[in-house]
């Protein structure tokens, strides 16, 4: 009845008009009369001073849904003018014909800015374009319900002025519409049925959701839905009775306390909960299990400062029942963090962490046991558990020498915790509080800890390069380059990588003198023979003596880019090797370079030289030594003897003096 | 105070000219000086040596003082030679005179029959020989430091310059020179802390120690005692008065004894921390 009304009001408005139009064009303007200046495509004019195009497409006008109008029955302030008629005309009252819409649009944000004189406001031709407006239902018009998204956004968009200068209470609009269930189904699937802006903010009554006459209020959003979700109060029957949900909206959850706008996404909620129905018990501070008496009270406000402020309860609990008393009755599965965050989830369960909780071990830590429950914080808070100068003394609850993980590990890297917080690594993030340094989870990863022997492992020698050069970029860099990468597959010799030289938690700073001479060690546990001779050089004997000056492997060598001596990149090819000796011997000549750094006397073979050098000498050495070591041997028996012979003559010398001296002695006495 | 005068007053024998006993006193200072940082060196991978190299100021320091000690080395050995020209102009007159006079330090027939003479002497089948101004043993000690000068001399140059000598030598002889720069080296240190220590100063005759190099003295019965064919030939031409002196104030020995003792008990330590080092920890 009502539509057949519209139709009818519609035809007389359209004859009246076209009476009117046809009276005025006998005193003034066809449209064949406007087109002859304006049909010119170079035709210019200017309003308010500034030069703009006058041209009017006629095909396409003609084409518009005002194709059958007449230039001046828009253009009114034209009617009855004369040819050529002044610049700067009135705009087009749209309203004239659309007063309905009109009256909306002046009522909503859009007309109230307009009316502030906001220069970003959009007034008709904004959204509905001016000669060649075509209906919404064609699918090249602007208003289409594909399009829509497209045209909001051009103000809507994150980053444009409006979003930036204007205050919109919700960011990302496109963005999380268009990932939106609603808006997957009109962009992707194409589907013109699925909701778009307009459909729930309307086209022209756009308003703030605190109006109480916008389509998205708290009161109408219910209404709003329904205009798509016919009945759904249905299916949330069992909730809220339904009749409450449109006439109390206000003491009930609303679909957005659910369904957050602009966001709505393919998720089954189990039967949505809303968080105060979970707190009318979980409040109370008194509140215990029945099963193992533990507290049972949620501080709410550590939820909303968490990093899930925006999650609801059930959520994580799920398997609620709404419909029960107590809805939680029904649970029976501890919150699985995986649900949300699935990927992480797959993660854990490879590593270590996660096979203990599959074998149900009573030491397994589970994601509570590091994140915590409810006031779960992100890892950039410094407030969190996981955030970096937190992160050992979190994994020293268990892996601190004694506690529950210590005790079972059978490896030998001991005491980690302790050599760790001394170790360059540990200094930088405890005591300098660079939260850059590197810390467990940096090396072990935070999810997919697992043993050195597992290839998967972060911390297995094929993956450890990797695992330093997240931070130390450059040195694997070099390192690929060098040897010892080289060497990969084309020896069974088992190469070192970082933690071979630098130890594992007991990295020190490469420019200590500890590390220094104890670098020597390290490249001599492969490289046995090389680093012995070396030793037998002055540059080894200076740096056995625990002095650092004289040159060292690395000093010639190189240390991440140790390369083939073979290789002509390398230090001491050829072409290098003098200018390697020059870093300390500026003095320095290609025969000097010919001095032997790693020398023996032992290998007649290859150092003949050397080696009969040195047994010429021992010979002459030992020769002597038995020579005078006779001749002393066999002197001091003699020397002896004759010392004995001396002192029996000196005392036969001596014993008439003595005699006589005891006789006075004893007459004394007498 | 008739006790006194007597050990003050008799006149004792000059053995030893004032120059060279400076010059033995340097000798001693420059060779353990020379022995204790050239061994840390050498017997780096000993505890000895480490504690030892941080006593002395570090490798540097000891480098410094091995570098310094040679140079009084060297100084020595240079002046001694000095020494030889002037006496040669002043006491003797010809080169001839000089090293084929009685008192040459040359080994002659005379050593050789000395040297046989001592062996028997040692196995109890002869009597003990008359020994001269200079024994075998001691003509032995003094080409030794020629050889030792020379020897250590010339390589502890080429490893203090390499550069220098690397621009006309192969860089190898400084692995050659390094060599027989230490087990020369070995060789004098030993040699000197044990065959020349009892030779001079641990006989049973000497011992604890003869302090003739220092003081330049030793009593006429020590002097007829131990070398008197050239006590007999002094008297037969009447000039041992002439070789007389008067001895030295009690705190002069006294002191030169603590000096003596310094030396030979780093003389000792050294020799101890060698074997320790050859048998022990030998690599």
């Amino acid at each position: 009845m009502i539509s057949f009304l519209k139709i009818y009001c519609t035809i007389i408005f359209r004859i009246i008009f076209f009476l009117t139009a046809t009276a005025a064009s006998l005193v003034a303007q066809e449209n064949s009369d406007c087109l002859g200046c304006h049909g010119d495509r170079s035709a210019t004019g200017t309003r308010k001073g500034k030069t703009i195009s006058v041209f009017v497409d006629e095909k396409k006008f003609s084409d518009a849904i005002h194709g059958t109008l007449t230039c001046i029955s828009c253009h009114a302030d034209l009617e009855g003018k004369e040819f050529p008629h002044e610049d700067d005309l009135k705009p087009v009252n749209c309203g004239t014909c659309h007063s309905s819409e009109q009256e909306l649009h002046t009522k909503s944000l859009h007309g109230q800015a307009i009316a502030r004189g906001d220069a970003l406001a959009p007034d008709c031709i904004d959204c509905h374009s001016n000669h060649d407006i075509l209906p919404a239902k064609n699918p090249r018009s602007p208003i289409s319900p594909l399009k829509i998204p497209f045209l909001c956004g051009k103000c809507h968009l994150e980053g444009s002025p409006v979003q930036k200068q204007r205050t919109i209470h919700q960011d990302h609009i496109l963005e999380n519409f268009s990932e939106s269930i609603h808006g997957q189904g009109l962009l992707k699937k194409g589907l013109i049925v699925a909701p778009n802006c307009a459909t729930c903010h309307t086209a022209h009554s756009i308003l703030r959701h605190t109006d109480p006459y916008s389509s998205i209020a708290r009161k109408n959003i219910a209404k709003t839905c329904t205009q798509c979700h016919a009945e759904i109060e249905m299916v949330h029957r069992k909730v809220i009775k339904g009749e409450l949900w449109e006439k109390e909206a206000n003491v009930l959850p609303a679909c957005i306390d659910c369904h957050q706008p602009h966001k709505v996404r393919k998720v089954f909620y189990d039967q949505g909960m809303a968080d105060k129905d979970c707190m009318r018990c979980h409040d109370k501070s008194e509140i215990k299990s029945s099963k193992d008496s533990r507290s049972l009270y949620v501080n709410y406000n550590e939820v909303k400062l968490s990093r899930h402020l925006n999650v609801s309860c059930s959520q994580c609990h799920s398997e609620v029942n709404a419909s029960h008393i107590r809805p939680c009755e029904t649970i029976t599965k501890k919150v699985d963090c995986a649900s949300c965050h699935a990927e992480i989830g797959t993660q854990y369960l490879k590593s270590t962490h996660g096979q203990l909780m599959a074998k149900n071990d009573a030491n397994a830590p589970i994601c509570k046991e590091c994140h915590g429950t409810h006031g779960v914080l992100g890892k950039s808070d410094p407030k969190s558990s996981t955030f970096a100068t937190n992160v050992p003394v979190l994994c020293a609850r268990c892996h601190r020498e004694g506690r529950k993980a210590a005790t079972r590990y059978t490896g030998d890297e001991l005491q980690i915790i302790e050599h760790y917080t001394e170790s360059i690594h540990g200094k930088g993030l405890m005591k300098s509080g660079l939260t850059v340094t590197a810390m467990c989870t940096n090396c072990h990863t935070a999810h997919s800890v697992l043993p050195h022997a597992d290839t998967a492992s972060s911390i297995n020698p094929k993956n450890i390069p990797a695992t330093c050069g997240k931070c130390h970029h450059g040195m694997q860099e070099q390192f690929e380059q060098s040897i010892h990468a080289k060497l990969v597959g084309k020896t069974d010799k088992p190469l070192p990588v970082c933690a071979d030289c630098h130890s594992a938690h007991t990295i020190r700073r490469a420019d200590e003198t500890g590390f220094k001479l104890d670098i020597m060690q390290k490249c001599g546990r492969c490289h046995e023979d090389i680093a012995k001779t070396y030793f037998d050089t002055y540059h080894g004997k200076v740096s056995q003596l625990g002095y650092t000056k004289t040159a060292k492997c690395y000093d010639c060598h190189g240390s991440h880019d140790i390369l083939a001596i073979s290789d002509p990149k390398s230090r001491l090819s050829h072409d290098n090797v003098v200018g390697t000796c020059q870093k300390c011997h500026a003095g320095a000549s290609r025969r000097f370079a010919g001095y032997l750094t790693h020398a023996t006397h032992h290998d007649p073979k290859k150092y003949p030289f050397l080696f009969w050098t040195f047994w010429g000498m021992t010979s002459l050495l030992i020769g002597t030594f038995i020579l005078g070591g006779i001749h002393t041997l066999l002197w001091l028996p003699r020397a002896l003897k004759m010392q004995r012979e001396i002192k029996k003559a000196h005392l036969k010398k001596e014993e008439p003096q003595e005699k006589q001296e005891k006789d006075k002695d004893g007459n004394s006495n007498n | 105070m008739e006790i006194a005068t007597t050990s003050t007053g008799e006149k004792e024998f000059l053995r030893f000219s004032r120059l060279n006993r400076i010059l033995h006193i340097l000798m001693i200072v420059s060779f353990i000086s020379l022995a204790l940082t050239g061994m840390t060196l050498k017997f780096s991978y000993t505890g000895w040596a480490v504690f030892l190299s941080h006593i002395l100021g570090g490798f540097e320091s000891a480098g410094i003082i091995h570098r310094f000690a040679a140079v009084v080395m060297f100084g020595i050995f240079f002046t001694h030679v000095y020494d030889l020209f002037r006496r040669k102009r002043t006491e003797f007159g010809s080169w001839k005179n000089l090293f084929l006079g009685p008192n040459t330090m040359l080994f002659t027939k005379n050593d050789l029959h000395d040297f046989t003479g001592s062996l028997k002497w040692f196995l109890n089948l002869g009597p003990r020989p008359q020994y001269g101004r200079w024994t075998y043993w001691e003509k032995f000690d003094y080409f030794a430091v020629f050889w030792g000068v020379f020897v250590i001399g010339s390589t502890g140059l080429m490893l203090w310059f390499p550069e220098i000598f690397t621009l006309i030598l192969p860089g190898e002889l400084i692995n050659v020179a390094t060599i027989i720069h230490s087990d020369e080296a070995l060789l004098a240190v030993g040699f000197i802390f044990t065959v020349h220590f009892f030779n001079t100063h641990l006989r049973p005759e000497k011992f604890p120690m003869d302090i003739v190099i220092f003081t330049g003295r030793m009593t006429l019965e020590e002097f007829k005692q131990d070398k008197p064919r050239e006590y007999n030939e002094l008297l037969e031409k009447g000039k041992l008065e002439e070789n007389l002196v008067e001895p030295y104030q009690p705190i002069v020995i006294r002191s030169v004894k603590i000096f003596g003792w310094i030396a030979l008990s780093l003389g000792f330590s050294i020799i101890v921390w060698i074997v320790y080092a050859m048998i022990f920890a030998y690599r």
